[in-house]
């Protein structure tokens, strides 16, 4: 039993409240900063956007401006981008491909691999001086996973394939939607704001309950395209097909659904059009080939949101997502958002993959919009905290075994993490 | 017909017209002016110049998807623009950059206010490329691509109405 500031978890008297506090208070967002983001792996960014040595991209990782990118040897590099002179960031562009990175305030420059070659002025410094000690300083930690990099500011923290717990399958389903394990971030980037608590967007993003209501036009969209919307008879579903919900550990959480949708691998829907069928067809025979049946059925015929503690969101849905957000104040977040493809996937299949993606997701989606507003509304609605405290999230507390899609057992799962981090020190 | 005859000021009388189809949310109307085979997409703002078919956009919709938008925009489930947003488009610096055979390609500089209760005003920026059509009912809209020039949508938020 927790009983904190921030949530009331009491299962066995089927009680799970969540203080709105927790999504409206400045002095919450303020100790998130050490307690969550500085305790948690955070999501850099793919493999894939840094293919060559040279590579860069630049952004906002943790609050901090940091620089992904690949070195003289060929390994992926993350700097934090802050000259050791006076901490003027050293690169300014979003992304490209460079031999050295100049600090233009007074000149000092760094190699691919982060080295300080260049002094202007060096024999003014005191006797001591070495530019051996004065690298582009990087994150205490770095690493991988299947090509999706991360990097975490708290130098005790758990190898990051401990701290990925259970979220490592649903990563997995994801790539091995390519023959060789290699996906690829798309170019063209979604960049938008919500004026939103961050944490409001973790629970969108897999809460499956809010799909009936608000995202109405889209469900009609989807019918009148053709595919079957209607929820089974007599099986307590809100939704067209099955999903449940869990938790993966340390906080990581996915729904998990038989896909109604289309999945461009490898699920026909009619929006993808008849001429789409064979090649279709063609993407899920190889999955069989090389994965077998079973497990070629568990990537083409499941749709997964996963997210990863806290602030990564993988949607395998009507194409795959990557994204990430951050936020800039209690109730206004940055949200950037990648579309994921196979490296080996044909033109054509790219496209679909490209307008499957654009049909429900993303600023100029058909569903996406009606995602902000949602959250907006709830920020606007929180102003109300000190009055109505509590937000009630039991649905599906009662039910032995799985939980749906539309309960909100993942809910708490991220909840209970995010509450027995924000009360470690307490 | 051919295309040569078409001046600046028909194609302008043709996209205030436009404008004021758009801001008037008169989008049956609206999908009057487009051929059957017409598109309308945005870039994402980090790759201005790219192709719906190898990079993200914000909007890449074929002549199919625009009639879906409109019909969801009529909804009042749309809830991003219900209540609507109000909206007011600038068009200006307006250009003739191509014939060719019954076609033309125009490009304009807009800006585009919008209003919603309970929320900044959010002005986005840019300019349109469109491919114009002549036909025996006037000119008509084949390719209207929105290029944004802010480097990120960011406080823009959604494109939720027709930009």
């Amino acid at each position: 039993m927790t009983d904190s500031p921030y949530i009331i978890d009491q299962p066995e008297d089927m009680v799970f409240r969540l203080n709105r506090r927790t999504l409206a208070d400045p002095e919450i967002l303020t100790r998130e900063q050490t307690a969550i983001f500085d305790k948690s792996w955070i999501y850099c960014g793919h493999e894939s956007e840094v293919s060559e040595s040279g590579d860069f991209c630049t952004r906002n990782v943790g609050g901090r401006p940091v620089i992904l990118c690949r070195d003289s040897d060929g390994g992926v590099r993350v700097f934090l981008n802050a000259c050791r002179h006076r901490a003027a960031m050293v690169c300014r562009e979003p992304c490209g491909n460079t031999r050295r990175y100049n600090c233009f305030y007074h000149g000092w420059s760094y190699n691919q691999d982060g080295d300080l070659v260049g002094v202007p002025g060096e024999e003014s410094y005191p006797p001591g001086f070495d530019k051996a000690n004065f690298s582009l300083a990087e994150p205490p930690h770095v690493d991988s996973y299947r090509g999706f990099w991360f990097i975490s500011f708290d130098p005790e923290i758990a190898d990051l394939n401990e701290y990925l717990a259970e979220a490592t399958e649903y990563l997995d389903l994801v790539v091995d939607q390519s023959p060789s394990g290699q996906m690829q971030v798309i170019q063209g980037t979604q960049e938008y704001d919500i004026r939103a608590n961050w944490k409001l967007l973790v629970e969108n993003s897999f809460d499956d309950y809010h799909l009936l209501t608000t995202h109405k036009t889209w469900l009609d969209y989807m019918k009148d395209s053709g595919v079957q919307v209607e929820p089974p008879k007599g099986q307590g579903l809100l939704l067209p097909s099955k999903g449940i919900g869990k938790g993966l550990g340390n906080g990581h959480a996915v729904i998990d659904n038989i896909n109604f949708r289309g999945r461009p691998v490898a699920k026909w829907i009619s929006i993808y059009g008849e001429d789409a069928k064979e090649e279709i067809e063609e993407i899920r025979t190889e999955l069989v080939e090389r994965l077998g049946e079973q497990r070629a059925a568990r990537v083409a015929d499941t749709n997964r949101n996963l997210v990863v503690f806290p602030n990564l969101v993988i949607n395998d849905g009507s194409s795959v997502t990557i994204r990430t957000f951050w936020p800039v104040a209690a109730d206004h977040m940055k949200v950037t958002a990648w579309a994921l493809g196979t490296k080996e996937e044909s033109e054509r299949a790219r496209a679909r993959r490209l307008d499957s993606f654009l049909t429900f997701y993303g600023p100029g989606g058909f569903a996406t919009p009606d995602d902000v507003e949602a959250l907006e509304a709830v920020q606007a609605g929180l102003a109300t905290w000190r009055e109505a405290e509590w937000s009630e999230m039991t649905r599906g507390l009662n039910k032995e075994g799985d939980q749906l899609n539309t309960d909100e057992e993942h809910l708490r799962a991220f909840w209970r993490q995010w509450n027995a981090m924000m009360t470690a020190d307490a | 017909m051919n295309a040569n005859s078409i001046s600046r000021s028909d194609v302008e009388e043709f996209l205030f017209e436009e404008a004021a189809l758009l801001d008037e949310w008169r989008l049956d109307e609206w999908l009057e002016l487009l051929t059957d085979d017409a598109i309308y997409q945005i870039p994402s703002t980090d790759a201005p110049d790219s192709d719906a078919r190898h990079a993200l956009f914000l909007i890449a919709d074929d002549a199919t998807r625009i009639k879906a938008r409109v019909k969801r925009l009529n909804d009042t489930e749309a809830h991003a623009e219900s209540p609507r947003s109000r909206t007011r488009r600038m068009i200006a610096n307006v250009r003739i950059t191509g014939y060719e055979g019954d076609s033309l390609t125009v490009s304009a500089n807009f800006s585009v206010f919008r209003y919603r209760r309970n929320s900044p005003l959010r002005q986005y920026v840019g300019r349109y490329e469109y491919l114009l059509r002549t036909t025996d009912d006037g000119l008509r809209i084949a390719e209207r691509r929105v290029i944004l020039d802010p480097t990120e949508l960011g406080t823009l938020g959604a494109v939720s109405f027709i930009l």
